[in-house]
């Protein structure tokens, strides 16, 4: 059997269910092939139910250590991690059944199974053959990865990813993640939430290496105030696998010591699915990092093929991914769609307090020679926050010097998450930190800290 | 640190320029100040020189490469330095090309599709507040950068290469008043420019009796030294001459208000190979019919091998453009903004004409004007189209 359509997308994750929906909203005849569920790694085993985790580990501190405070008298506090993962599944198979809904509703073709690239813009899944007249679409992402070249191979059991972290029937008494990053951050505070204890890995000197040093320094510190243990600057350099626990040989700045824990979770970088994909059979050309080659319309070496999300380059983001869909469906309707601006991509951690950035860290403006001036403002001193008892974090705004343009902003809050976006928006249209502050901030609210900081950026911060 | 090499904006109207030649090649030590390569723009082939010292490292756009304004062309560098990054940031447009590898393809490689820059409303332009800022700050006029964002839209990136908006020199361009406008001139502006276009033109010919002119001319080139005298050339002489006693029609339309000139900067229309460009006689009211013939011989020659330079055909407060070679009874012409006035010149034609009850045949020239009516009126357009026949029907009064 052989059948067309104008485009097929390979993936059904974030990248891919977006590009089909803007395909469709653009007249294109689309079909999605996805081999497990659809809104992948992202709605299944990543974003989604990790954020219904960290909701529930935020609200067990709450409890135990806000409420009484706050005038809610609690009996005994029982933490109930499968209660917590059932939660969690729930969300995600109501998400990845919202996005089978948004498939029916934008009238995008389902296929299930794992497709193969033909030449020819054809693709095969199973015994079928489907061709497409415009573009084939590859968003087949990444998966979970260990370390076998130290023994760290991912068993499920002691050795573990987040795809089985986030199907565990209880939170393991200890617990060591390899890698701070985003990943390695929030599965710090759910399981430390959830009664681990944590320690965490990281290979670079500081938590959450990618952002701002003032940013993993204040993260760092509540995390050590929870009694998470962070061992920046250190290898792995072996490890003893058992049936019930771990033994990591550690080396921190050079000197040994080892580290012992029920389970292991690897959250340091991530497998690309690139292979049986039929790519040498196209023609379709790697990056010398292993990613799909592709130029700033996200086409391949090959015509007619597209890649987006996370295997055509890092960041590895799911909304990263899903600006690529929309870039490359407009693409495929013929239109010019605006460059995608990479360096205006939000980048944000869960973990509690959260941790967002936007554009450049002050150790990049210092690296470029760039002259800049930084304004910072603490949620010690806003007044909504200290109302829900959330006063750890800051926002820093890092301002070109001449033109007020915003180079960088960084904030650890409790809802950095959301406050980004304002210095999304900001930079998108490239305002000047004068705009930012004429724009009436609401009284008291914790986006006043964001308009506080680029006030500071010009020497006239009030409320400090 | 290395320092890039972009294509400048070496003209005011510049969008791209096609690099012809390069006079360094990569390896060779350069001094900010040396000339890199020869750049051909939209009038004439300029230098490009280098903004720092160093190694000519990398040469990214090759002769023949044709680069919009503000892309990378070549790399300034120590001997060893990484440019890696620097060479990877190239704009867009030629890293697409780069990588597409199909560079003898038919279609030119479309850069990003954004329109040009729409002046839009009112002459507003689109611009994001970082562009705006940088480009008051750099003196750079948006309305001539090509803007890539949303919309056209001008953004910071933008403004990478582009030139400060040539002021005009105040030596080249002499003395003016500005007068603002009063109501009256406004109405006009605006009611012409509702009817016909930015630019509300209205014409007057003239049949003009060149006997004398001729006679001129014959005892001129008789003389035997110096350039031989062209009608042409004595055209521009009148047309100078007459712009001094009629100012009105010297000047320059600014939108809020209207510049009068007092020396005149005459526009000539030289007819090039791929179209036309307007050399400018400067100060022509003050120099010599030998020295004005001297000036254009020079410069229409220069024109044809593209080699004149930005002020020389900018900055003109009148132009004539002649089309008498061609046999052309008769035409208008378009004026170039923001001059108010254009003369056009028909050919000298042998005809009968009545005169004092006898019919004659007269060397005869039909000019006609082209006059921005917002700046000048009929009236006033008739009265400097009437000096300039009373000047060429009896030569001696150019100096009367």
């Amino acid at each position: 059997m052989t059948k067309s359509f104008d485009v097929i997308v390979l993936g059904g994750g974030p990248a891919g269910y977006v590009c089909a929906i803007r395909c469709s909203q653009l007249g294109l005849n689309t079909a999605v092939i996805e081999r497990d569920k659809l809104g992948g790694v992202c709605v299944n085993v990543g974003c989604i139910p990790s954020k219904a985790l960290l909701h529930s580990a935020h609200l067990a501190h709450t409890v135990t250590h806000h409420a009484k405070r706050l005038g809610v008298q609690v009996g005994e506090v029982k933490l109930d991690f499968a209660a917590a993962i059932k939660h969690s599944r729930q969300v995600s198979e109501q998400n990845s059944k919202g996005v089978g809904f948004l498939m029916k509703k934008h009238k995008v073709t389902v296929i299930t199974g794992t497709g193969t690239l033909l030449p020819g813009k054809k693709v095969k899944v199973d015994g079928d053959t489907y061709t497409a007249a415009k573009g084939v679409v590859i968003a087949t992402g990444t998966r979970v990865q260990g370390i076998p070249q130290i023994g760290l191979d991912i068993n499920k059991t002691t050795v573990i990813s987040s795809d089985e972290a986030l199907f565990l029937d209880e939170a393991p008494k200890s617990l060591a993640i390899i890698g701070a990053g985003a990943v390695g951050m929030e599965f710090a505070d759910i399981f430390s939430s959830f009664g681990s204890k944590v320690t965490v890995i990281e290979m670079l000197p500081r938590a959450l290496p990618l952002e701002d040093a003032e940013s993993s320094d204040a993260i760092t510190k509540v995390f050590k105030k929870r009694k998470i243990d962070i061992l920046a600057g250190a290898k792995v350099t072996g490890a003893n696998v058992g049936g019930t626990n771990v033994t990591l040989d550690v080396e921190v700045g050079g000197k040994p010591q080892t580290v012992q824990a029920d389970k292991v979770l690897m959250a340091a970088g991530r497998a690309l699915n690139t292979e049986n994909l039929g790519l040498e059979a196209v023609g379709i050309k790697l990056t010398d990092a292993g990613f799909i080659q592709t130029d700033e319309d996200l086409k391949t070496s090959v015509d007619g093929y597209y890649c987006i999300g996370d295997i055509a380059g890092p960041p590895m983001l799911a909304h990263k991914g899903s600006r690529e869909g929309v870039h490359v469906a407009e693409v495929l309707a013929g239109q010019q769609p605006p460059a995608i601006m990479y360096d205006n991509i939000p980048s944000v951690t869960y973990c509690h307090p959260e941790v967002a950035s936007i554009g450049l860290t002050e150790e990049m403006c210092k690296e470029q020679s760039l002259d800049y001036q930084v304004g910072r403002f603490p949620f010690t001193a806003n007044g909504r926050a200290r109302a829900t008892i959330e006063t750890d974090g800051f926002v820093k705004i890092i301002r070109d010097k001449h033109y007020g343009e915003i180079l960088g902003a960084h904030i650890v809050a409790s809802h950095a998450s959301e406050l980004i976006h304002e210095l999304t928006v900001a930079r998108q249209n490239e305002y000047t930190v004068e705009e930012v502050d004429l724009a009436v901030h609401a009284h008291p609210t914790l986006s006043e800290a964001v308009a506080e900081a680029v006030l500071d950026s010009l020497g006239r911060v009030m409320h400090t | 640190m290395a320092t890039k090499v972009v294509m400048e904006a070496l003209s005011p109207t510049m969008e791209e320029g096609q690099v012809t030649r390069w006079l360094k090649a990569e390896g060779d030590k350069v001094a900010s100040g040396d000339t890199l390569a020869e750049v051909e723009t939209d009038k004439a082939i300029m230098e490009l020189v280098a903004r720092g010292d160093g190694v000519l490292r990398k040469i990214v756009a090759p002769e023949g490469k044709t680069v919009e304004v503000g892309s990378l062309v070549a790399v300034i560098g120590a001997g060893d330095e990484d440019l890696s990054a620097l060479v990877a940031e190239t704009p867009a447009p030629t890293a697409a090309e780069s990588s597409n590898g199909a560079g003898e393809s038919a279609a030119p490689a479309t850069s990003a599709g954004a329109p040009p820059v729409a002046s839009g409303d009112g002459g507003r332009v689109k611009a994001s507040p970082v562009a705006r800022r940088m480009a008051s700050e750099q003196g750079i006029d948006l309305a001539s950068v090509r803007g890539t964002g949303p919309g056209g839209r001008v953004v910071k990136g933008d403004l990478e290469g582009a030139a400060p908006s040539p002021t005009p020199a105040p030596s080249a361009i002499g003395g003016f008043d500005d007068v603002p406008l009063t109501q009256i001139r406004k109405t006009i502006a605006r009611r012409l420019g509702e009817s016909i276009g930015p630019v509300p033109h209205f014409f007057l010919t003239s049949e003009i009796d060149m006997e004398r002119a001729a006679e001129a001319r014959t005892a001129l080139n008789a003389l035997e030294d110096g350039p031989r005298i062209s009608y042409n050339d004595i055209i521009l002489k009148v047309v100078a001459a007459a712009l001094v006693q009629h100012r009105a029609c010297n000047a320059w339309w600014q939108d809020d208000h209207i510049r009068y000139f007092n020396d005149v900067h005459l526009g000539v229309a030289v007819a090039v190979q791929d179209g036309l460009i307007t050399p400018v006689v400067r100060n022509a009211h003050l120099k010599s019919l030998r020295q004005i013939a001297a000036d254009v011989r020079d410069m229409a020659g220069r024109a044809q091998e593209k080699r004149l330079m930005p002020d020389e055909y900018t900055g003109g407060t009148f132009t004539v453009s002649n089309l008498g070679m061609f046999d052309i009874d008769q035409f208008t012409g378009v004026i170039n903004p923001p001059e108010a006035g254009i003369m056009a010149v028909g050919s000298i034609i042998e005809k009968p004409v009545a005169e004092a009850g006898q019919v004659v045949i007269r060397k005869r020239m039909r000019v006609t004007m082209s006059c921005d009516h917002r700046v000048i009126d009929g009236a006033t357009g008739a009265q400097f189209l009437q000096t300039v026949r009373r000047m060429l029907e009896n030569p001696l009064a150019i100096v009367w």
